[in-house]
């Protein structure tokens, strides 16, 4: 049974995050759910299906429900850091086409800046590493990078180049906190954190909220949105601690984004956008030869290239991503809401013309978790 | 003194065999005992082939740096003072990796490959933390 474009996301929405604005990690979550099912058509009472994790709630899925008054009759609450909202989408497939739920609302919140920035997290740390004080994640992005640079030959100035790409989308994006241009040479001036990454490297730290709300493909043709088909979707786990990581450089993160391409019957060459997990400038890098758009080990070229600036060969991060446009501990479900804009053609100056198909792939906590999806507006 | 406020690891089960051995001044490692593969932390599994037949052997210490990285921000604020400091993963001689912290580390010598070896830190009474040091080879 292939769930190929079985469902569809029919309602998307983000939370208002300026400073200042006043609302709890659920509350974000909660101002974003109603927008999305608003944006649907549809209201609350029509919610039977919450899939949904936090950085604040040791049981999120209750706890949002409570905070929604929901009681739904199926409840998913699957943590693989900041890609899970992607796995959701897969999960919520299933559980639809399945009759588990007709109406599935994935949902997030974060007051990740309010908090003072530092990376809120429930997370344990195994007994092996935690005596050592390695900072999570940023420290493990350091040593990765130091063996992608020892391997490959990678240079900082190309990591920094992808720091340099993702600004200049965000200078696209009226809603994006900074949109004046950087320079490779700011990046590599800003202040290193670790070795070799530096301020800019890393991705912004903000608050957020962002929702989406799923139906059948069926129920989707009688509502107001142009559906946006779950086309195809796939996941795995590479490890869980960086002491376990099986190679530094390579990740499993082609076959989550090949089970979803797969099932979509969808070339990576036929992708119109991209919407790729950026916590960092290396996680970036690794995951973009990972995924294919470039030979293991040539991602410092590529990058630096131009090719996923504005006008390059591949439209990635058109919001800006993580790195220049909003990162509030986890990124994934704003790389599923990048893709809804450019698909339902909102995207402003943006925009990609004609977007019909894209790929969505989120990683967790240290490319730990990967999970993809290829959403269309063709089954 | 900001050791006390330091993370102190809390093993439970078959995870304190790492740390008893630790404070006995011994690195060990796992190594399956059909397989023949190693671990690199101990646990009550093979995650090679699945085998519960595992057992604890002694490393020399001795090995190369995998990756490595100097951090300029603390990991935490019982290392506020041990800032800059770098962290390693080693691949150890006997095919099992650790991560720890290098001491009297010359931050700008450090690369992928360097030589370095175990040594153990007696924090107190309960607690000694396997640390490596570079490797002075004799040429």
């Amino acid at each position: 049974v292939s769930l190929r474009s079985k469902v569809a996301i029919v309602g998307a929405a983000e939370a208002d995050w300026p400073r200042g604005h006043g609302r709890s990690p659920l509350g974000l979550a909660a101002q974003a759910a109603s927008r999305a099912v608003t944006d649907a058509g549809l209201t609350l009472a029509d919610v039977d299906g919450v899939f949904t994790t936090s950085a604040y709630h040791g049981f999120p899925g209750l706890s949002l429900c409570e905070y929604l008054g929901l009681a739904p009759r199926h409840l998913d609450t699957t943590a693989m850091g900041g890609c899970s909202f992607i796995s959701h989408l897969g999960h919520a497939a299933a559980a639809i086409a399945t009759g588990q739920c007709e109406v599935a609302l994935v949902a997030y919140g974060s007051t990740q800046r309010s908090d003072g920035g530092k990376l809120v997290s429930l997370s344990e740390k195994l007994a092996f590493e935690e005596p050592y004080g390695l900072i999570h994640p940023v420290g493990a992005f350091g040593m990765i990078a130091h063996r992608h640079m020892a391997t490959y030959g990678t240079t900082s100035a190309q990591l920094a180049s992808l720091a340099v790409s993702a600004r200049a989308w965000a200078g696209l994006n009226p809603r994006a906190p900074y949109r004046d241009p950087l320079t490779v040479a700011d990046v590599l001036s800003s202040r290193t954190i670790t070795t070799p990454l530096h301020k800019f490297d890393c991705c912004l730290v903000t608050d957020g909220g962002g929702a989406v709300v799923l139906t059948s493909a069926e129920r989707a043709r009688d509502l107001p949105q142009t559906p946006v088909y779950v086309r195809g979707a796939g996941e795995t786990v590479n490890h869980r601690n960086v002491l376990d990581m099986p190679d530094l450089t390579t990740t499993r993160a082609g076959e989550a984004a090949g089970r979803a391409l797969a099932m979509a019957d969808v070339a990576l060459a036929d992708i119109d956008t991209a919407h790729v997990y950026d916590a960092f400038t290396i996680s970036l890098l690794i995951l973009l030869e990972d995924l294919g758009f470039c030979a293991k080990g040539e991602g410092g070229e590529y990058a630096a290239s131009g090719a996923v600036a504005p006008g390059g060969s591949l439209a990635l991060n058109p919001s800006g991503g993580g790195l220049s446009y909003c990162h509030p501990g986890m990124l994934g479900i704003f790389l599923i809401l990048d893709a809804v804009e450019q698909l339902r053609g909102n995207a402003g100056d943006r925009q990609v013309d004609g977007a019909t198909t894209s790929l969505v792939h989120g990683m967790g906590l240290t490319l730990a978790a990967h999970a993809s999806a290829v959403l269309s507006t063709e089954v | 003194m900001t050791t006390t406020s330091k993370p102190r690891p809390t093993p439970r089960g078959e995870e304190a065999a790492y740390f008893d051995a630790a404070r006995e001044h011994r690195l060990v490692f796992q190594r399956c005992q059909s397989c023949k593969a190693t671990a690199n932390y101990v646990r009550a599994i093979c995650p090679t082939c699945g085998s519960t037949d595992v057992g604890i052997e002694d490393s020399a210490g001795r090995g190369t740096v995998h990756a490595f990285t100097t951090q300029l921000l603390p990991g935490g604020p019982g290392f506020a003072d041990d800032v800059p400091y770098t962290l390693v993963l080693v691949d150890l001689d006997e095919s099992f990796r650790v991560l720890a912290d290098l001491v009297d580390a010359d931050h700008d010598q450090v690369r992928v490959g360097t030589r370095v070896e175990v040594l153990f830190d007696d924090v107190d009474e309960e607690l000694t933390l396997p640390r490596f040091r570079q490797v002075k080879e004799a040429s």
